[in-house]
């Protein structure tokens, strides 16, 4: 039995299922628990957390589509006939993406055009020699005349593709009201009514429009993408739509694997430090203090210095380029965890002081239940709402902090495309004449539909589970220029 | 208070010696001076005599910790953790790797432009910032306010480079107005600042302005503004003479403490324009792989920090004269 491809599981993948495994698991629970179910439905009844969340969804589906990772197997070997496999590793969105990764250009070229963005010298039909724009290899290539027939061309893609838009979202509308609709026991109709008036509990409406916004945008680029490149090519002539797309993962896996890196080491050791006291408590806070005064940027700087030097002397440990990215990628997630936990560990013992003075906490000692027990059974739940918003607060930040140590020469592996690759390449790009702008547009829009997004969710998230927490607790766990976060001194 | 900031300034020591033992940790244990010197010397083609003659030019030929071929004392100074740890804490940082320059003449030199880029994007932002985010509180819960906030969000969720590579590109490529990157030194570095400065207010706008609103929100509703309020006061004057002066403590919280790493600079802002500052000096470093500067640079910013956080605690007693140490 041979299979044309083979899975894979990188270390990356590997944590990104786990965490999804974890928070349906999660969801379930909550689900069956009414009380940690209320502040969820907050949540759902924001609008701009659901229109965010909207957002969020379509960046989470491209990246765990860029999550499932295979390789392709080659025709067998004639004298063994044992199954050999392409050494490249690629992913479900590649598959999905596979004209956009194959169709490389020889350099820059112009979003949406047909000819290459400089001018080089060619032989004309007498055979002089003349400089003009080459035609495109790909971008374009099934128009007779580009100057003629280019913009009708794009014009009646567009229609295609907002033709697509109109029946997926009618599709999309008519399973929501379908479902809200037999969820409330009452007719289709009446609930479409509602719907469209806005007297609904969750704001489907804005749900639904901006649903309607995205696809009205993305699917004609999808439709086009197969004819033009939709953003332009960069340097080497890659697709950059597509190298905007495998982006995405990359700032998805940092914004969270990282938090589930950071986790177990802030929760343990900030509720022991705040419950158990004494020299516990001492000593956590010594590490956390001595950890938390280097600054970040340079912590991270030294640690990725100092695993390039391991991976430079240890080539034999990776096999292939995939791996070696991704594993880099690990890297700076666990290191990314290291210089955070602290934030929430600090956060956590301050709250675990104040519970522990608690009635349920005291009587609970009263009982005779053991230290370890009480802070699993009676700490931890009431310290989970500090975690999440620490966690959804954290993510933009991290996403960004992503750009800024690739920028520095510290962030993901040069062969791992990423926000912050793409805008290292793109800034000397701008220098150039004729101005090469779209790599850098691309990255920008893109980052910046995820951050704010995120940004918007994290707020609705932070208003609902507990609008106590004050913005000077719960601030973004790393920055860009400055940092602060001065509290450690004054435990509550 | 002068007892108290003895044992805060005691309890910096072993910090700082946690700090110094960690970073030996990585820069000496994790990786031998050996790998260090194949990867300065390149991986590939080093001859076993090039690494030790690299090992021996800065001496790192020595032992770790304990150094049992000497006596006396120098079975422990003669070794790399008292060469090249301890000796930071005597503002001895040694010399860098890459070219064998004095790393301390370095960073006297480069903390002037740092801080003269540094330096104004504070002082003239926490002016800025506290005002437009004091407006907004003026303004709270109207269209004003809302859009104001709205801008925040907007403004923090672009990345920082975009605001530097949007403002190199049209002040001084299409507008032509300040030099792109540069710097110079004496009273003609005014033209090279002028556009980091003003970059990095627009970077920092939008999440220091919504962090103060935030604050001002707080304070707005506690009932010594109603008192005031009670009294007849415009809220005009509520807000600067009563909310403003009791927002400080948290204010002062977040702001004080980065007064002392204002020296480090920016790493971003200072290498997209060309700053000769401790920003770039740090990032070169870590282009070049120079362990002794970034092992150094580590060290600085982690006292600077602390150095922060004693100055956090002072100014709290200024501002709240409740607060007493004991």
């Amino acid at each position: 039995m041979t299979f044309p491809i083979k899975p894979v599981l990188l270390w990356t993948d590997a944590l990104v299922f786990a965490l999804v495994a974890a928070i349906l698991l999660f969801v379930w629970y909550m689900n069956r628990h009414e009380h940690l179910r209320m502040p969820w439905r907050k949540v759902a009844r924001s609008t701009s957390g659901m229109v965010s969340a909207t957002v969020l969804s379509l960046f989470i589906l491209v990246g765990l589509l860029d999550t499932f990772h295979y390789q392709k197997a080659l025709p067998p070997d004639k004298q063994t006939a044992e199954m050999r496999y392409a050494s490249d590793v690629l992913s479900a969105l590649d598959a999905i993406a596979e004209p956009l990764r194959m169709r490389q250009e020889r350099t820059f070229s112009a979003p949406f055009s047909a000819y290459a963005h400089a001018k080089e010298t060619m032989s004309g039909a007498d055979g002089t020699p003349r400089r003009d724009y080459p035609r495109l290899k790909f971008g374009g290539a099934h128009l007779e005349s580009p100057a003629a027939e280019r913009l009708p061309d794009i014009a009646r893609g567009v229609l295609q593709g907002v033709a697509l838009a109109a029946m997926l979202w009618m599709f999309a509308t008519a399973i929501i009201t379908g479902v809200v609709a037999a969820r409330a026991d009452r007719r289709f109709a009446e609930t479409s009514g509602d719907l469209w008036r806005g007297d609904l509990d969750v704001p489907w409406r804005a749900v639904l429009i901006t649903l309607g916004l995205l696809l009205i945008v993305v699917m004609p680029l999808i439709v086009l993408s197969g004819r033009y490149h939709v953003f332009g090519t960069d340097k080497v002539g890659q697709d950059v739509f597509y190298l905007t797309l495998k982006s995405i993962r990359t700032g998805l896996v940092i914004g969270t694997v990282t938090t589930l890196v950071m986790l177990p080491f802030a929760l343990t050791l900030g509720i022991m430090a705040g419950y158990l006291r004494g020299w516990v408590d001492d000593a956590i806070q010594y590490l956390y203090t001595t950890l938390s005064s280097i600054p970040g940027v340079l912590l991270i700087a030294a640690a990725v210095l100092m695993m390039q030097v391991y991976m430079d002397t240890h080539p034999e440990t990776f096999d292939s380029v995939t791996r070696r990215a991704d594993f880099r990628l690990l890297f700076l997630c666990v290191i990314l965890g290291v210089t955070s936990w602290t934030g929430l560990c600090r956060l956590l013992r301050g709250e675990a002081l104040k519970l522990r003075e608690l009635e349920y906490v005291q009587a609970a000692q009263a009982f005779g239940v053991g230290p370890w027990r009480i802070m699993a059974r009676h700490i931890l739940p009431n310290v989970v709402h500090i975690v999440i918003i620490t966690i959804v607060l954290g993510f933009s930040g991290l996403v960004l902090a992503e750009a800024v140590l690739s920028y520095v020469g510290v962030g993901v592996d040069p062969a791992m495309n990423s926000f912050g690759t793409m805008i290292n390449a793109a800034r000397l790009e701008m220098a150039r004449e004729p101005i090469v702008w779209w790599s850098l547009a691309a990255a920008f829009v893109f980052m910046f539909l995820l951050v704010l997004s995120a940004n918007l969710f994290a707020d609705a998230v932070r208003d609902a589970l507990d609008p106590r927490v004050s913005a000077q607790l719960a601030r973004p766990v790393f920055r860009w220029h400055r940092q602060r976060g001065a509290s450690s001194r004054h435990p509550a | 208070m002068l007892r108290y900031l003895v044992r805060r300034v005691l309890y910096a020591i072993p910090i700082l010696i946690g700090v110094n033992v960690l970073t030996f940790a990585l820069f000496f244990v994790v990786n031998t001076p050996d790998d260090m010197a194949r990867m300065q010397l390149g991986v590939k083609r080093v001859t076993p005599e090039a690494i030790e003659r690299w090992k021996q030019e800065r001496g790192y030929d020595k032992p770790l910790l304990v150094n049992a071929a000497a006596t006396g004392a120098a079975r422990i100074t003669d070794t790399i953790f008292w060469n090249n740890s301890l000796r930071l804490f005597a503002f001895d940082f040694g010399k860098a790797e890459s070219d064998g320059r004095d790393i301390g003449h370095e960073i006297a030199t480069r903390m002037g432009p740092s801080l003269a880029i540094a330096l104004p994007v504070f002082l003239v932002g926490l002016a800025a910032y506290v005002t437009f985010a004091l407006l907004m509180a003026l303004f709270r819960a109207t269209y004003l306010d809302f859009s104001g906030v709205v801008l925040c969000v907007a403004a923090m969720s672009i990345s920082g480079m975009f605001y530097i590579i949007g403002g190199q590109f049209l002040v001084s490529k299409l507008w032509n107005l300040a030099p792109i990157s540069g710097f110079a030194g004496g009273l003609s570095a005014w033209r090279f600042m002028v556009l980091p400065v003003a970059v990095g207010l627009v970077a920092g706008f939008g999440e220091s302005s919504r962090w103060y609103r935030t604050i001002f929100l707080e304070e707005i509703n506690r009932d010594y503004v109603r008192t005031a309020r009670a009294k007849g006061l415009s809220e005009g004057r509520v807000l600067v003479h009563h909310v403003l002066r009791n927002a400080l403590i948290p204010i002062l919280t977040g702001v004080v403490v980065v007064i002392p790493s204002l020296f480090l600079g920016s790493l971003v802002m200072e290498s997209f324009f060309g700053i000769p500052g401790l920003g770039s000096y740090t990032i070169d470093a870590i282009n070049s792989q120079d362990f002794a500067v970034v092992r150094s640079m580590v060290f600085l910013g982690s006292l600077l920090y602390i150095v922060g956080l004693i100055l956090t605690d002072i100014s709290y007693t200024i501002v709240d004269p409740r607060i007493r140490f004991e």
